[in-house]
C-alpha cells in the first residue's frame, strides 16, 4: 500500500472513529440535562447554560479529530 | 475546481511582513466594529434612539447573560468577554458573505482568494486564545494578588507541587483547546460550504448557510462563556 492510499483511508477513518465518543458524550449530557429540567423546570436556564458548556467541551474532542484528519489530507 | 488550503494564502507584503487574506478580513471586521461603535456613540443621550438603542440592546443583553455565568466580578471581566464575543461573532458571520473565498486572482492555474473568514485561520484563533488565557491570568493576579502564583508553584510538599504543575499544564492545554475548537468549527464549515456549492450551487447551500450562521453564533458564545467561567474559577481560588 502506497502512501497516497494510506492517507486517503486514514483521513476518513480518523474522522469516523474520532466521532464515536463525542457523539455518545453529547447524547448522555443532553439526556441528563433534559431529565434535570423535567425534575426542576425552574432551574431550566442554569441547566441549559451548563449543558451548552459541557457540549462545547465534548464537541471540541470531535473537532480535534476533524483537524487531525484535515492535516492528514491537506499537509 | 475546489481550492481548499489549511493555511491562509499570502496576498501581499508590507515592509517584508506578509499580508494574508484572513488578515485583510480581520481588518474589515475591525472596521465594521469600530464604525458601528462610533455611529452608536455619536450623540449619546440618556434616552436612546436608533443605533444607540440597538447597541444598548446588545451590550445590555450580553451583560445580563454573563452576570449569571461570571459570578461577582462580572464588571471587571466584561470588557474582555464582550469584546471576544463581538469580534468572534462578527468575524464568523462576515466569513459567510458572498465574495469571501470566491473572489480572487489566478497565478497560472492556482487560485488565491482575496478574502477568507478571519477565524478560519489558525493564527487568528491562537491569538484570540492567547489573549483569553493571558487575560485570565491577569485577572487572577489583579484580583487575588501575588498569592495567585501559589496555585501553580506550590512548594509546601511534593503532592502540592505536582498538582501545581498539573494546573500549569491544564492552563496551556486550554490555549490549544480554545484555538482548535474555534478554528476547527469555522474551517470545517468553510470546507463544507465549498463542497456543497461545488456540487449543487442552487438552493441546496441554503440550509448549510443557516447551519453555519448558527455554528458561528454558538462558537462565539462558547468561547466567551468559557473565558468567563475559567476567569471565575481562577479568582475564586483562595
Amino acid at each position: 500500500m502506497d502512501q497516497a492510499s494510506i492517507k486517503l483511508i486514514m483521513t476518513g477513518l480518523t474522522v469516523a472513529v474520532g466521532g464515536f465518543m463525542p457523539a455518545l458524550a453529547i447524547g448522555l449530557l443532553t439526556s441528563k440535562a433534559l431529565e434535570a429540567i423535567g425534575r426542576n423546570p425552574e432551574a431550566a436556564g442554569d441547566i441549559r447554560t451548563s449543558m451548552i458548556l459541557g457540549v462545547a467541551f465534548a464537541e471540541a474532542i470531535a473537532i480535534y479529530a476533524l483537524v487531525a484528519g484535515l492535516i492528514i489530507k491537506f499537509v | 475546481m475546489l481550492n481548499i488550503s489549511l493555511a491562509a494564502e499570502k496576498i501581499g507584503s508590507i515592509f517584508g511582513f506578509p499580508i494574508t487574506n484572513s488578515l485583510l478580513a480581520t481588518w474589515f471586521v475591525m472596521a465594521v466594529l469600530i464604525v458601528f461603535s462610533l455611529a452608536a456613540t455619536r450623540k449619546i443621550s440618556l434616552v436612546p434612539s436608533g443605533i444607540q438603542s440597538f447597541a444598548e440592546l446588545i451590550v445590555g443583553g450580553l451583560h445580563d447573560f454573563f452576570a449569571s455565568v461570571a459570578g461577582q466580578y462580572v464588571d471587571k471581566f466584561f470588557p474582555l468577554i464582550a469584546t471576544l464575543f463581538l469580534f468572534i461573532i462578527t468575524a464568523n458571520w462576515m466569513g459567510l458573505l458572498p465574495g469571501f473565498s470566491t473572489i480572487g486572482f489566478y497565478h497560472g492555474s492556482e487560485f488565491t482568494p482575496l478574502l477568507r473568514g478571519a477565524t478560519s485561520d489558525l493564527n487568528t484563533t491562537i491569538a484570540l486564545a492567547l489573549i483569553a488565557v493571558i487575560g485570565i491570568q491577569f485577572f487572577g493576579f489583579s484580583i487575588v494578588g501575588p498569592h495567585y502564583g501559589k496555585k501553580f508553584l506550590n512548594f509546601k510538599d511534593p503532592i502540592s507541587f505536582f498538582l501545581g504543575i498539573l494546573e500549569l499544564v491544564s492552563e496551556v492545554s486550554r490555549i490549544i483547546s480554545f484555538a482548535f475548537r474555534l478554528f476547527g468549527n469555522i474551517f470545517a464549515g468553510e470546507v463544507l460550504l465549498a463542497v456543497i456549492a461545488f456540487l449543487m450551487p442552487f438552493l441546496v447551500p441554503l440550509p448549510f448557510l443557516t447551519l453555519e450562521l448558527f455554528v458561528g453564533f454558538i462558537q462565539a458564545l462558547v468561547f466567551s462563556m468559557l473565558t468567563a467561567v475559567f476567569a471565575n474559577v481562577a479568582v475564586s481560588h483562595e
